[in-house]
């Protein structure tokens, strides 16, 4: 874990890579989040919604950007916490997760994220702030 | 047909009582490939200075899916689930909060706003998360966006 006194504008966090998006991701996601939403688990109500099969929900890639934050730092030490998800993650789909510091403010430090899946697709973006006092 | 914002504004929302249970948080954290001990090992939570195991930053999303009827303010406001992507997500932390304890979630229709001239639209729920003695816990943002393909911008 980084020492929160090292942390300057340029920053890379190590990246974090994940594992290809299963539909058992998916079905153990669902029942650990609550989130049952039938789109991300049920090929026959995606389809029907008009998607070609289900898709990864958006708060699994942002659980995911979470663990490289809580791998960087003191989990204590996040103060704020955002993401837009900007594109659907497919089944099969390779997330990578990175940040980068771009701003040391008052003893916050800005991180920009995103989450890029395996054909270059950034399928969200976000940032965090970081008490680095 | 678009939200009415007043309306949303206005829906009645029930204040959510959540037991941070030991067990959701370790299938969360196995769901997530969590692989740091300190999120599903009393243990090493203890040993990394927790008084138990910590909830991740994102899992206030998931107390807040405790509540049995957590989506009907889609119904409520005639919302299509064909039609609706989170768009966005955020969270403001104010203090750590641990397994075996009880948190209360306040969540309330924040905004409604359009973009592309009425093709996309936004819904923003805002959740205050506090200890049952008002002590603030962390602040949670869901923006839901709802497209009306038979708007063309």
């Amino acid at each position: 874990m980084t020492t929160t006194t090292d942390i300057a504008v340029g920053t890379q966090l190590p990246p974090l890579r994940i594992e290809p998006i299963s539909r058992a991701t998916l079905a153990l996601f669902a029942g650990a989040s609550g989130d049952h939403m039938p789109i991300h688990i049920d090929s026959d109500a995606a389809k029907k919604f008009g998607y070609d099969d289900v898709f990864a929900h958006g708060m699994l890639s942002m659980a995911y950007l979470g663990r490289l934050l809580t791998n960087w730092v003191p989990q204590d030490k996040i103060k704020t916490y955002r993401a837009r998800f900007t594109a659907v993650t497919p089944l099969h789909a390779e997330p990578t997760c990175t940040g980068r510091v771009t701003a040391v403010d008052d003893g916050l430090a800005t991180v920009e994220l995103t989450v890029t899946i395996a054909d270059g697709t950034v399928t969200l973006r976000g940032d965090a702030t970081i008490d680095i006092t | 047909m678009h939200i009415d914002p007043e309306k949303a504004k206005a829906l009645p929302f029930r204040p959510i009582e959540a037991a941070v249970e030991r067990g959701r948080l370790r299938f969360f954290a196995k769901a997530i490939g969590q692989d740091d001990p300190i999120y599903s090992d009393v243990d090493a939570a203890r040993q990394a200075g927790h008084p138990d195991l910590p909830v991740p930053p994102t899992f206030f999303f998931s107390l807040e899916l405790e509540a049995p009827d957590a989506f009907s303010f889609l119904a409520d406001l005639n919302i299509n689930l064909g039609r609706i992507l989170h768009g966005e997500q955020s969270f403001t932390y104010h203090s750590l909060a641990y397994a075996g304890e009880t948190l209360i979630l306040k969540p309330r229709i924040s905004d409604v706003y359009t973009k592309k001239g009425g093709a996309l639209e936004f819904l923003v729920k805002h959740t205050e998360i506090t200890r049952p003695n008002g002590e603030p816990v962390a602040d949670a943002e869901f923006s839901l966006a709802i497209s009306h393909s038979e708007v063309t911008a």
